[in-house]
Parts: structure tokens; C-alpha cells; sequence
């Protein structure tokens, strides 16, 4: 033995702790590793930007005492019933089988209180979110389970899935231990196998298809529906284009960093754009066919704050909606069930296998012994809670920039804190005016 | 008879005339002339009322049907009875791709030949081709019955679930998990009665046809079977 000193132990940045026990699970299991939830990589995002706030050239808003709107309408384009909603901040597509029902009742119930719509899922439409929601959009998916024109009727709106952020081009796969009685009966299943839903849909394909889809769609609903088309964020110009082109009132954009039920990690972590990058892409595209604002966008995938709604809204979005988010607001994830978290080899803010149906939340379960323990009147109630403190905040950061609107934030309103940031946004690099790729230096 | 002239009157308000039917109305025979392959013909409809289209359809027509029969006397273009929940649907002539996609109930009945992914993704619809059927046909087909009295194209019931299949002719291929299987007395009651329902009776015999179906090893993920994917 020398008497030198020894060279630390060095880790691989290439072959990390973290890879080289993803390949040691592949090795062992032959399988991929699915999970639910989005991205967790750092990507550009909301928090590499910041907003200005008024200065001597534009004056502020009292903060408690001048009106700030948050009320926004859907569906302008086309449809005779329109939808208006108080906040701008909407539920996402969450299917019942990957949530429990009462998880789903709460989803309505908060929303409903705070004035927006929640979405229905890859499941078709269950008792306890139209009981719930005042105002609910029904998802047409590729899998078409519980499809049926009732629905389609009872609706507010509806929504065709072409892809979702976490994983475009993919479709989806609900195991078999969350194929329970009554999912199965709704999917048209056998209990307790794997459940596919395939990437496209099974009777058209490409925008002109999507055109005459759209149109009957419409006809069988009396032209009363707005109708949204929901793209997952990888071209989100020519998506928002063609969507727009094929008939859309109102077009979803969904970036990387919005969640699944249950996909493939490396699709989740390898697939897709972040949303700060495809914001001002399906933005331009509407700009460029004089379709701002009269076709809307809702933007989706890591909104967490007020302050990303402002963000996300400055960028051009006219709402946004969350899935992720609100989930953690029912109580998915909370460090009060850590011994639980530990007991499933996980840890509270990590656990992310939805797709076992063993959330001891109760919430990402059809389990009757986990999901009975979940309250969907205090979900709900804890989901207004924080859509409230969303809206309160964005309309904090509005007034502080002088808009009497939330729509009235502008990227002028922005400035951005790192060069990928500002590259993604389109939005000057604080103190400069150089927008990479754009302007000069 | 109530005869609707599409080029004449348009599309908006043939489905909303159809849609204003409800229960036990006395309006129920209709004709629609001058279809001109127009898409999302009587599309949506909710009524136990009867509708023939004299000439040949688009996109989607009697898309989501309910109770009504719908007869088109032509052929029909893409999804035709897509997504039926109940009621019958007649296509005298050929049917294009994905006819009777994702259809929960009813019967469908295509008297000539149906092109590519015929049933895809059904759900308990009948269907009955006088003809042959094209590639893919009955893709990820959950429940319901086909029978097909002419040939079938490559890859027949891809993914399959629980959907039967009969074929009387040749079939090109099978898909992924899709195996022939016995033809009991119980599955010959039920082509013949198919066979009768779908205007076939005399054209075909119940055993003249092959069964296939599932052999459900696709249904539970299993790395042994990870090529059949």
C-alpha cells in the first residue's frame, strides 16, 4: 500500500448511479420502465423568465382596489354555445381508470366552485364529473372507450385528442390491476388485462381527414359544442396551423413536461418540446392566418403558479390547464403518507407509478380500500383553494404591469434570465434587446 | 315518405331535421336525394325511423346511428356507420376504410366489399360483408361479431380482443395474436342468424366459414412475446 493518497472514488457522468441502475432494472426485468407523471429533467421553463412590472413609461394598477379581469371565453369560432369561464386556468384530460371516482368528483367539484371546466379522459364520461362540473369538455381519443353520442350531447364542449406533451406519437397503456369491474364495463374489456389505446385514430388520418371528423362531429352535435383540438408539443406551428386549417375554435397545446397516467419513461423523458418553446410557435402560426384570439389557446405541461399563468399568457396563451398540479392539490405525493411512500420503495413529491393503482392517496387507484380514504368534498375544496390562489396571483402580477386584463399581458411584459430561455420564448434576455436567433447582439 | 333533397336543402338541415325526431314520431320513412357523396350524412341520429340514401356517401355516414335503419342505395365512403351504438346501417354497394370503426351495437351490412381496417377498434357491433374485406381489418377489435362471406386481406385482427370473426374465402394473413379456432354449434346458431339478419342467407351456409378470434397472449405483458408487438 502506497502511503500516497488515494484517487477518489470518480462517477461517470455518462454512466451516473442513476443509468447504471436503470440498466441493471432493464437487464433484470426485460421490460421498459413505465410510470405516470412528466418529464422530471430540468428543461427551460416558466422560471427562466421574469416580468418587468410598470416603471415610469407605464403606471401601475392598484393592486386591491382596480379591477383585473381573469374571465375568459372558448369556442368563439364556430360553435353557438360558446363557453365562458371566470379564471383561465382549466383542468386537463384526466381518465377515469387512471383516476379513482372520487378523485374525479373532486376534479369537478373544485373546478366547478373556482369557475372553470374539467376534462373527461381516456374512459369516457362518469356520473361523478358531469354531476360535478358545471362545465366539462369530452375528450374524443384514439381509443374511442365509452365513446357515444349521449355524451358527445351532454358535453360542453369536446375535445379530439390528436397527442398529449408527455408523449406525442404515443399512445397509452392502462394495466391490467387498474382494469376493474366497472373500467372494464365502461372500456368494453375483460377485467384485468392491459389495456391498449393506440397513437392515432382509428378513421382518419391527416388534417383533411380531421377537417371532415371535425365537421361531423359538429353536425352530430347541432353545431353547438366549441370543439378543441389538443396537440402534444413537437411542431407546434404546423399542429396549431393545421388544426386551425381543419375547423378548430380552440387549440391545447400540451408540452413535455405535462403528465400521463401510465407511459414508457423514455418516451416521457426523450419525446417532445418543452411548452416555453412551443408557445410562441403555435402563437405565430395563429398570427399568421389573423386567427389570434379568434381561435384560442389553452397552453398545458408544468404550469404550477400564478406567475407561470402570467408567463404563459404574456406569451400569447389565452388560458391554461392543469393536470399534475391539480392532482397534487387533491393530495398526491403529500409527506404525510411518507411511511406509505416508503412501503412502496418511493419516497413523498417522487412517487410517480400511478399506473400499480396503489396510491395510498387514493387518488391514481381504482382500489375501493385506498380511494375510499380520499374525501373528494375536501379535494375539491382544496383545489379551489389553489385555483383561487393562481388566479390571485397572476392578477398580482398584471396589476404590477398595468393590464386591467390578464389577456392585456404582452411579451413586452417579459424579459428572460438565460439564453435558451430566451431562444425558446422569444423574449430579450434581461437588459439586453437579443433575442437569440432573432435579433442581433 | 319525407324526401329530402341534400344539394337542395344542405347538410345542416337534413342532421337537424333528423335530430328533431324524437320518440314515437310519424315521420318515419326518409329519403334523401341528391346525396353526391357529401360527408356526415343523417350522422347522429337518435330515432327508430327508417332513412334510404339514394346515391353514394362520403365520410362518416350514419355516424353514432341509434335505432334508425339506414340504407344507402351506392357505395360509402371512409368510417361509414363509425361508432353505431344500435339500429342497422345497409350499404348496398362497397364500403371504404374503417367501416364500422369503433361501432358499440347494431348491424352493419356492406353488400359489396369493404376496404381497409373494417371494424377497427369495434366494440360490439355486428358486421356482415357480402364481399372481402382489406388489410387490417378488425385492428384491436374488442367485442362484436364479423362475418365475411368473400376473402380477407393481410394482418385479419391485429391485437385482437374479444371480437369473433368468421370468414368463408381465404385469409391473406393473420395478425399479431389472432388464431383460428373451433367452430362450435353455438358459433354456427349465431352465423346463421347473422347470415339471415344481413340479407345473406342464401348466399352462404354456416359452415362454409372459419372461426377466428384471440388466443389472448398479448393480454398481459410478457417479455417472451415482446417481438409480437
Amino acid at each position: 500500500m502506497s502511503d500516497f493518497p488515494h484517487t477518489p472514488p470518480r462517477f461517470s457522468a455518462t454512466f451516473s448511479p442513476a443509468i447504471n441502475a436503470e440498466i441493471r432494472r432493464a437487464a433484470a426485468s426485460g421490460i421498459y420502465d413505465i410510470r405516470g407523471a412528466g418529464t422530471k429533467r430540468h428543461l427551460p421553463h416558466f422560471d427562466d423568465l421574469l416580468f418587468l412590472g410598470a416603471s415610469i413609461s407605464r403606471y401601475p394598477l392598484e393592486g386591491y382596489r382596480e379591477k383585473c379581469t381573469t374571465d375568459v371565453w372558448l369556442g368563439t369560432r364556430f360553435a353557438k354555445k360558446p363557453i365562458h369561464l371566470d379564471i383561465p386556468v382549466t383542468i386537463a384530460g384526466m381518465s377515469f381508470g387512471s383516476l379513482s371516482g372520487p378523485a374525479k368528483e373532486a376534479l369537478g367539484r373544485g373546478a366547478s366552485e373556482a369557475g372553470t371546466s374539467t376534462t373527461t379522459g381516456d374512459g369516457g364520461m362518469t356520473e361523478e364529473e358531469r354531476g360535478h362540473s358545471k362545465t366539462l369538455v369530452y375528450q374524443v381519443l384514439p381509443s374511442r372507450y365509452g365513446m357515444n353520442p349521449d355524451d358527445l350531447r351532454r358535453a360542453d364542449c369536446i375535445e379530439i385528442v390528436v397527442g398529449q406533451g408527455a408523449k406525442p406519437g404515443g399512445g397509452g397503456m392502462l394495466l391490467g390491476q387498474k382494469i376493474t369491474d366497472r373500467v372494464a364495463k365502461m372500456r368494453n374489456l375483460p377485467k384485468g388485462i392491459d389495456q391498449r389505446s393506440s397513437s392515432r385514430h382509428p378513421d382518419w388520418t391527416g388534417p383533411d381527414d380531421l377537417e371532415i371528423k371535425i365537421l361531423e362531429i359538429r353536425e352530430i352535435t347541432d353545431w353547438e359544442k366549441p370543439i378543441y383540438v389538443k396537440v402534444g408539443g413537437a411542431r407546434p406551428y404546423y399542429d396549431t396551423a393545421l388544426a386551425v386549417k381543419a375547423g378548430a375554435d380552440v387549440v391545447v397545446l400540451d408540452g413535455m413536461q405535462g403528465g400521463t397516467a401510465a407511459t414508457q419513461d423514455v418516451f416521457i423523458e426523450h419525446v417532445g418540446m418543452p411548452i416555453l418553446a412551443c408557445i410562441p410557435l403555435a402563437v405565430q402560426a395563429l398570427q399568421d392566418l389573423g386567427m389570434h384570439r379568434k381561435v384560442q389557446l389553452i397552453v398545458s405541461g408544468g404550469i404550477r403558479t400564478g406567475a407561470d399563468v402570467a408567463k404563459a399568457m404574456a406569451m400569447g396563451a389565452d388560458a391554461v390547464a392543469i393536470g399534475t398540479a391539480a392532482l397534487i392539490a387533491l393530495g398526491d405525493n403529500d409527506p404525510k403518507l411518507e411511511a406509505e411512500y416508503q412501503k412502496l420503495g418511493t419516497t413523498a413529491d417522487a412517487y410517480d407509478d400511478w399506473h400499480e393503482g396503489k396510491d395510498p392517496a387514493g387518488i391514481t387507484t381504482q382500489n375501493p380500500e385506498l380511494f375510499n380514504r380520499f374525501d373528494p368534498v375536501l379535494g375539491g375544496r382544496r383545489l379551489k383553494n389553489y385555483l383561487k390562489v393562481m388566479t390571485l396571483e397572476a392578477q398580482t402580477i398584471a396589476r404590477a404591469c398595468g393590464k386591467n386584463s390578464l389577456h392585456n399581458l404582452e411579451p413586452e411584459d417579459l424579459c428572460a434570465l438565460t439564453i435558451e430561455a430566451a431562444a425558446m420564448a422569444g423574449i430579450p434576455i434581461a437588459g439586453t434587446k437579443w433575442i437569440p436567433g432573432k435579433t442581433g447582439f | 315518405m319525407q324526401t329530402f333533397d341534400l344539394e337542395a336543402q344542405g347538410l345542416r338541415a337534413l342532421n337537424a331535421s333528423l335530430h328533431a325526431l324524437k320518440g314515437l314520431t310519424n315521420q318515419t320513412a326518409w329519403e334523401i336525394i341528391n346525396p353526391k357523396g357529401s360527408h356526415a350524412i343523417a350522422v347522429g341520429v337518435d330515432a327508430p325511423i327508417e332513412i334510404t340514401v339514394r346515391g353514394s356517401t362520403g365520410y362518416y355516414c350514419a355516424g353514432m346511428n341509434k335505432q334508425a335503419t339506414i340504407r344507402v342505395k351506392g357505395s360509402a365512403g371512409p368510417g361509414v356507420a363509425e361508432n353505431m351504438m344500435s339500429g342497422t346501417v345497409i350499404v348496398d354497394g362497397d364500403a371504404s376504410q374503417y367501416a364500422g370503426a369503433t361501432g358499440n351495437g347494431g348491424l352493419l351490412v356492406i353488400k359489396g366489399n369493404a376496404a381497409s381496417r373494417c371494424g377497427i377498434s369495434m366494440k360490439g357491433i355486428d358486421i356482415v360483408v357480402h364481399g372481402n374485406i382489406g388489410h387490417m381489418s378488425c385492428f384491436m377489435a374488442q367485442s362484436g361479431n364479423v362475418v365475411v362471406l368473400g376473402d380477407a386481406g393481410d394482418a385479419l385482427g391485429d391485437s385482437l380482443y374479444e371480437a369473433r370473426l368468421f370468414v368463408r374465402g381465404s385469409v391473406k394473413s393473420l395478425g399479431a395474436d389472432c388464431i383460428e379456432k373451433e367452430m362450435r354449434p353455438e358459433h354456427l346458431a349465431l352465423l346463421a342468424d347473422l347470415l339471415k339478419r344481413g340479407e345473406a342467407d342464401g348466399k352462404a351456409k354456416p359452415e362454409e366459414f372459419k372461426r377466428y378470434g384471440s388466443a389472448r397472449k398479448l393480454y398481459n405483458f410478457n417479455i417472451d412475446n415482446a417481438s409480437a408487438y
